[in-house]
């Protein structure tokens, strides 16, 4: 059974937690955000967000990380998706502070046959992260290549 | 110093260009992105991508990267609230040269916060022959001369 033929719309994933500390969110930022509020936690109490908080890109790329990671431990995928040709509604609806820790889950929406590419199927995936306290800071919906033979 | 009331619809700000090396590919794979098509070039799942390539989140960090240092650092920008779609559209390899570029497409005033507007923008990143190699639609908040 293919890989594409193994997914099913409404399977739901947890792909575990990160913990954004200080020092991650800045070193982070460092190379590719450096806002002040995302660098220097004295500019960051004076933005508009009050404290340090992560760049959008820093939260999507951990979710980037942990996906791989799960699918990596599981040996019913392997690493037979990607790459992906883009992504939809991508969402940060509030900050991720300093000592977040935020739980990334993902649910399969859609799938379908590339028309352009045989062999290849398209899996569509709504990904949410959410803090501690269970609010959401992290949507997106994403389209990945899956082989499909 | 950039306000909201500095953007005009139709406006194209460049933001220079960025090599991209194997080194940098592999680095930030590792990190963030361990396939083994942004990991190995010679792994046998680079085939369906005919050799290593960059993640699309490293691409992506790359032009934010490049975004801020043209003017975002020297702007009043309050955050963002997400990027309605990006497209990957082509593949990035080692030795490409990415140029950043911003249009913008819409402005406009908040009407529940007096203290920031929404300017919205078509990025693009685009390799040495011409083509998007990524393109991203993304409203930002800036905040108004007050």
């Amino acid at each position: 059974m293919s890989a594409f033929d193994a997914v099913t719309v409404g399977d739901t994933v947890d792909f575990g937690s990160y913990e954004f500390t200080a020092e991650r969110i800045k070193r982070f930022a460092r190379e590719w955000d450096p806002q002040t509020f995302h660098i220097d936690e004295a500019a960051a109490e004076k933005s508009p967000f009050g404290a340090l908080c992560a760049s959008g890109w820093h939260t999507a790329s951990v979710m980037m990380r942990l996906q791989v990671d799960h699918f990596a431990r599981s040996r019913e995928h392997g690493l037979s998706f990607g790459p992906s040709p883009g992504f939809d509604d991508l969402r940060w609806p509030r900050p991720v502070y300093a000592d977040d820790v935020v739980s990334y889950s993902g649910r399969v929406v859609a799938k379908r046959r590339s028309r352009s590419r045989p062999g290849l199927g398209i899996v569509t995936t709504e990904f949410t992260g959410a803090n501690q306290n269970g609010e959401p800071v992290f949507s997106m919906t994403a389209h990945v290549f899956v082989a499909a033979e | 110093m950039r306000y909201f009331e500095d953007f005009a619809v139709g406006e194209t700000i460049d933001h220079g260009s960025r090599d991209v090396t194997a080194d940098d590919i592999v680095a930030f794979a590792a990190e963030y992105d361990p396939q083994p098509f942004h990991l190995d070039a010679g792994a046998p799942e680079t085939k369906l991508t005919g050799g290593l390539i960059a993640s699309g989140w490293h691409v992506a960090a790359i032009f934010m990267r490049l975004m801020c240092d043209s003017f975002l650092l020297d702007s009043a920008c309050m955050g963002s609230p997400g990027i309605d779609t990006l497209k990957w559209l082509k593949p990035v390899r080692p030795g490409d040269r990415l140029s950043g570029r911003s249009t913008v497409t819409e402005v406009r005033a908040s009407r529940s916060r007096p203290d920031r507007g929404v300017v919205r923008f078509r990025h693009e990143l685009i390799s040495r022959d011409g083509a998007v190699v990524m393109w991203m639609d993304n409203p930002v908040f800036f905040g108004r001369r007050l």
